[in-house]
């Protein structure tokens, strides 16, 4: 475990390239510590899986490096600014104007259309609704399910829904996108599918991509992966 | 993968040249590695040998032969044999990797940084497979998943160990 | 999904239904429910008794819901079997009012077991105290009140508990002195109308002929028909019935629902184990009959309990014993029977457009979208036919009121109104767009199902469009209740007055008063009837008789405007025309006849000796001047030194106080004196309008209903809003991982409450004015306010506010991002 600690001091020598940086994070629900002193760093356009076992603080690490959660002890830098001192309403902002969030399901509001779901965040940031719609029928077509913009997301199928929350995500230009196992309730040619338009998209847009999966397909269309063992993370380019 | 049967079956649509051949086994199945075409030479004249198919004709010229080869009707039924006859799936029971745990267990060198480094390793090729595949036509995908499901067999295994490692060492004694 | 697919799997579920018999999963469930073939009664009784089991197995979420629609049907049913109780409860206190009237011996001679009695009057604090004062005539065995075992004895007193209790608290000295007799024993429970009554019996030595009310032997058996309450006010009740237990009905047919839609859901699951379609909503109604089961357990236990309290609470100045508050057979049987039924009836109906399906529940989209207008209009229509038919038929004359077919009419334009609500919402959600985030948020989730809300708010719609209509009627109808007494309360502030045997008590009297504490100003006449002297002419019908109204300057300027005023002065007043109460007036220097004219028993009058007086012929005549009581006073008015007070016959000593402000309780001061002159004076507060009561407890009743009914409503709303937010929990921590602000979400609750509630209120306003105005043509007036529905409107958008701000905590603790952790 030290070693690996000593492999993370490495990493975090360069600072000044990462876009969003984690250091020594604490985080416990109840008894059970989910993380415990782990750290993490993200460059601009970069595509970072975080892999690890069940329950071994992928999704907690993912929170709290978004400003979800806020960790019991440790840092997490963003544009020189640290989540972790900032307010809610301030980490409210910040997720709604910097980040994007793709999850395993149920993140589609079932009331609004698939075009009004991918025009929530711009019009949240207050834009208007027409120019929203707009922009929000560009990405559909980007991620190639235009033609059910007019659908509810009960009408659709699961990968046409994921490839709408996909282009949720990424339709406010985020800097980061935070996905939570996004494939994870897809088979594998829909689950292919849309990891090829997230990474391809974001590589585009240079966005960041934090990507938590344990299937290790959905992790090769990452640049670089993390496992997340015991709360703590490990570099797997650093193990080379 | 049996080449004779594969270069039988290409015949079956019509008669070639021996270097026909080797184009159209290189161009569907030989991604990784083209066939030297003295490995066709040998198979054709096994194939002769065995009545499966028969020399159509000889063109004269001054290259090395052109010999053109048709398939026969027992050429045909070894194709339809071969099948129709599953593949035996391979049980993968002699695995260097678990040899090399072991050892490392038994050695007392590190077992999980061996298995961290071939995790790396073998996540560094599904990536690389990943690249060619986004940009590959169907038949690319369709090697590159292939080779890639496999990879993720061995991944998961690599996991899976990793988890139990404590128990594999004190069952080897070690 | 589509059609055919859902007959498909239909079928294959019912042939595998057989095989399903012998069970894998839970083998006694499956049984149950995969003998789908038995049809009829027993069929029936199977299905609802399952589902009945599942209300209470359900788990804990099954059990809060269960739990939820047992505690609104409760409330429901105790409202109803309270109302079931009121006709049993008011008679009983009409009875027991009856078995304590003396029976009067009308002109029969005293005996040795008569007693003469007076009934008295007072109110201390705001209550109203009763007595009755007896004197017996004779030393004989006399008969008792309900409650006592003999009359009090002289200076004795027997008083109820609540009068006990009340002479026992440390700050009663004031009431002391004015019941100046020993108490000497307590009236018991049947002796009183109801537990707080505050009444005593008393023996009085001064009572005589004159002073007393009458003379008695026994106590009960007359029958005192109460005043009629005429046709006007009949309606008025009638209305107030329908009203108040409209939306009671309503709240009950919504609560047997409570978490319905999820319970449908769960009942998929059956349809996987090969229950067909029927049986599923048999059992869906069967879990809706256990929680109304239960509820009728609660509402009896709720009843039960409101019966034991009965005595501690009082309402309209009205209490009651708890034996008394027995429901009408009849209608405790209709509801329990009323209850169960309907909840059956109600699940039926909501899931007419549902289909469960093994794979889940699925809304008929197109039953739904053509929700149909005409059978909804049908209901109010024929209502207000109904009522039309009566129009001009309710007038003040008349007793009775046609009250079936008003009932009918009334509540099927209530049921009416109540039924368009869900097509309203629809019609008009689904022509809404656009907004900010929030409002289309909210839009988008009604449009999707709008029939939820519709449902909880159609209640509310019910109670405010009876309410308004009441209201409408109230108004109207007000002027004929309350009467304007034209006194006026600025110029004095109580009023006593006593029939005396003659007037030379008078000046002791105000005396007294002016020595009272906290009397600012006391305005005291005596007065009395003069006649023209002489026999009665050929051409009269009697003799020509005026008033004559003695007191000092200062009292006689608060009856005419005096030029100038001093001891010895007379004046007289000349009636205006209109009033034309004294058919005679004295000119100066005429004498009058001061002797009051008696009659025999046999009704003519008694010759008597005249007593004669002449009005000075200084007397001069002046005009009128309103008094603070609102009384117009004509005739004579003269100054103490005038006229021999001692020679006026049985006048009426009259005194009007001006109390101190500053001074508290200087009411109960003035009633001390008055009791202390006279046991039996009255003292009454001078008010410039008043209703009459029963009016008035009918309006107080109606507040107390409605809030109560509200209440319910906004419970029932509050509990629907929080179901849905509860399953929505996951997505409302994606919105907060998003960045969605508290506010947009909250926002959106507020419309999603607001838009249903609001178009509701449209609905019931409309229908309420409609309602209120065949109502008054019903009675034949006019619409006296338009507005009435501002307040009623006021409640509801209170209600959205409460239900929005209520559920603001919850919505807050579900927007953590722990939320994300449930998968």
């Amino acid at each position: 475990m030290s070693g690996q600690h000593s492999d993370m001091s490495q990493q975090h020598s360069e600072p000044a390239q990462a876009l969003l940086s984690a250091c020594d994070l604490r985080k416990a629900y109840g008894p059970t510590p989910a993380l415990a002193g782990a750290s993490f760093a993200i460059r601009a356009g970069e595509v970072v899986a975080v892999m690890g076992p069940s329950g071994s603080g992928k999704s907690t690490l993912l929170h709290c490096l978004a400003g979800i959660v806020r960790p019991d002890s440790g840092t997490i830098g963003y544009g020189g600014r640290d989540l972790t001192a900032m307010t809610d309403a301030e980490r409210s902002t910040l997720r709604r104007t910097e980040f994007g969030f793709v999850f395993q399901f149920g993140q589609l509001v079932p009331e609004l259309s698939c075009a009004e779901n991918v025009a929530l965040p711009l019009r949240l940031s207050g834009a208007g609704r027409k120019a929203a719609e707009r922009t929000a029928f560009e990405w559909l077509e980007r991620l190639e399910v235009d033609d059910v913009g007019r659908k509810r997301p009960g009408e659709v199928s699961g990968g046409q829904g994921q490839r709408v929350a996909v282009a949720r995500a990424l339709v406010a230009s985020p800097r980061v996108v935070f996905a939570d196992e996004p494939t994870g309730a897809l088979d594998s040619l829909n689950g292919e599918r849309v990891m090829r338009l997230l990474t391809d998209a974001a590589r585009q847009t240079s966005a960041a991509v934090v990507l938590v999966t344990h299937e290790a397909r959905v992790a090769a269309y990452s640049d670089r992966e993390v496992v997340v063992r015991d709360g703590t993370v490990r570099d797997m380019a650093g193990a080379l | 993968m049996s080449i004779g049967h594969t270069l039988l079956g290409l015949l079956e649509s019509g008669p070639r040249h021996g270097y026909d051949l080797k184009r159209a086994f290189d161009e569907k199945f030989g991604h990784d590695r083209p066939l030297h075409y003295g490995q066709v030479y040998s198979t054709m004249s096994r194939l002769l040998r065995n009545g499966l198919v028969d020399v159509d004709g000889i063109e004269p010229g001054d290259g090395p032969e052109r010999k053109r080869y048709a398939i026969t009707e027992a050429g045909i039924a070894d194709v339809g044999q071969w099948l129709t006859q599953p593949e035996k799936p391979e049980p993968y029971l002699q695995s260097t990797l678990y040899t090399k745990v072991v050892l490392a267990l038994l050695t007392g060198r590190s077992a999980a940084g061996l298995l961290d480094t071939q995790r790396a390793e073998h996540l560094r090729m599904m990536r690389v497979l990943t690249d060619r595949k986004r940009g590959g036509d169907l038949a690319d995908q369709l090697v590159c998943d292939h080779a890639l499901f496999h990879l993720e067999a061995d991944l998961r295994w690599l996991e899976l160990t990793a988890a139990r490692l404590d128990r594999l060492a004190k069952e080897v004694g070690a | 999904m589509n059609n055919s697919r859902r007959t498909a799997v239909n079928n294959s579920l019912r042939t595998r239904s057989g095989g399903l018999r012998t069970g894998a999963v839970d083998p006694g469930r499956a049984i149950e429910v995969g003998r789908t073939e038995a049809t009829g009664v027993r069929g029936w009784v199977r299905d609802l008794a399952l589902g009945a089991r599942f209300a209470v197995t359900g788990g804990r979420r099954g059990w809060t819901r269960t739990a939820l629609t047992a505690i609104g049907v409760g409330l429901g049913v105790s409202l109803l079997l309270v109302a079931a109780s009121l006709p049993h409860a008011l008679q009983s206190r009409d009875a027991r009012e009856d078995d304590r009237r003396v029976s009067a011996l009308d002109g029969k001679p005293p005996s040795d077991r008569s007693f003469l009695f007076a009934e008295t009057e007072t109110r201390y604090r705001g209550d109203v105290i009763t007595g009755t004062v007896f004197r017996p005539d004779g030393r004989g065995p006399t008969a008792a009140p309900p409650g006592l075992t003999r009359l009090p004895g002289p200076g004795e007193m027997a008083v109820s508990p609540a009068l006990a209790e009340l002479l026992a608290s440390p700050d009663s000295a004031l009431l002391k002195n004015r019941l100046p007799y020993r108490t000497t024993v307590t009236i018991g429970d049947t002796g009183l109308i109801g537990p707080g009554e505050l009444r005593y019996y008393a023996g009085v030595t001064s009572l005589d002929d004159d002073s007393a009310d009458g003379r008695g032997d026994a106590f009960g058996g007359v029958k005192q028909q109460g005043e009629p309450l005429g046709a006007v006010l009949l309606l008025v009740i009638l209305m107030a019935c329908v009203a108040l237990l409209m939306p009671v009905a309503v709240f009950i047919a919504t609560a047997v629902r409570f978490g319905g839609e999820q319970r449908d859901r769960r009942l998929a699951a059956l349809r996987l184990v090969g229950a067909d379609r029927a049986t599923t909503r048999r059992i869906a109604a069967g879990e809706s009959l256990g929680g109304a089961l239960l509820g009728l357990a609660a509402g009896a236990v709720l009843f039960a309990l409101a019966r034991l309290s009965a005595s501690e609470v009082t309402i309209w100045d009205v209490n009651a014993f708890s034996v008394d508050i027995v429901p009408n057979p009849l209608l405790a049987v209709l509801i329990s029977a009323a209850v169960p039924i309907a909840s059956v009836a109600v699940t039926l109906f909501a899931l007419r457009d549902v289909a469960i399906e093994p794979l889940g529940v699925v809304r008929n989209a197109a039953a739904s979208s053509s929700r149909r207008v005409w059978w909804r209009l049908l209901a109010p229509a024929v209502g207000l036919a109904l009522l039309l038919l009566q129009a001009g038929e309710v007038t003040m004359g008349s007793a009775d009121i046609a009250t079936y077919q008003i009932a009918a009419g009334a509540i099927l334009v209530l049921i009416g109104v109540t039924v368009l609500v869900p097509w309203l919402v629809e019609a008009v959600v689904s022509r809404l767009d656009g907004g900010p985030v929030p409002w289309q948020l909210a839009i988008r989730r009604l449009q999707l199902s709008s029939g939820t809300a519709a449902r909880a708010v159609s209640g509310i719609v019910v109670a405010a469009a009876g309410a308004i209509a009441l209201q409408m009627l109230f108004t109207s109808v007000e002027s004929r209740f309350t009467l304007s007494t034209g006194a006026d309360s600025g110029r004095a502030q109580l009023s006593s007055r006593a029939d005396v045997r003659d007037g030379s008590v008078a000046p002791r009297v105000f005396e007294a008063y002016a020595g009272t504490k906290g009397v600012d100003a006391v305005f005291g006449t005596i007065e009395a009837t003069i006649s023209r002297p002489g026999p009665r002419r050929a051409d009269e019908d009697f003799i020509p008789f005026t008033r004559l109204t003695v007191g000092d300057c200062p009292s006689l300027r608060e009856l005419a405007s005096l030029p100038s005023c001093e001891d010895g002065d007379v004046f007289t007043v000349r009636e205006k025309r209109e009033l034309n109460s004294y058919p005679y007036l004295p000119r100066a220097g005429e004498r009058v006849d001061l002797a009051e004219e008696r009659l025999g028993p046999d009704g003519e009058p008694l010759k008597t000796e005249a007593v004669l007086w002449r009005v000075p012929a200084s007397a001069e005549q002046v005009s009128m001047r309103t008094g603070p009581m609102g009384e117009q006073t004509g005739g004579v008015l003269a100054t103490p030194s005038a006229v021999d007070l001692a020679k006026l016959s049985r006048p009426t000593v009259s005194t009007l106080l001006r109390l101190d402000a500053e001074v508290p309780e200087a009411e109960e001061y003035v009633r001390n004196t008055a009791a202390r002159l006279d046991p039996l004076a009255q003292v009454d507060a001078l008010h410039d309008t008043k209703y009459t009561s029963q009016f008035a407890s009918v309006r107080t009743g109606l507040f107390v209903g409605a809030t109560l009914t509200m209440l319910l409503i906004g419970a029932s709303l509050l509990v629907s809003t929080l179901e849905q937010l509860r399953d929505r929990r996951r997505l409302l921590s994606v919105l907060v991982a998003f960045g969605t602000r508290r506010a947009t979400l909250s926002w959106s609750v507020l419309w999603q409450t607001a838009i249903p509630v609001l178009l509701g209120l449209t609905l019931a306003v409309l229908g309420g004015l409609v309602l209120g105005v065949v109502l008054l043509a019903m009675v034949g007036e006019p619409v006296a306010d338009w507005w009435v529905f501002l307040p009623v409107t006021g409640v509801g958008v209170a209600l959205i506010l409460l239900v929005t701000l209520l559920s603001l905590p919850p919505l807050w603790r579900m927007m953590r991002p722990e939320g994300l952790r449930t998968e």
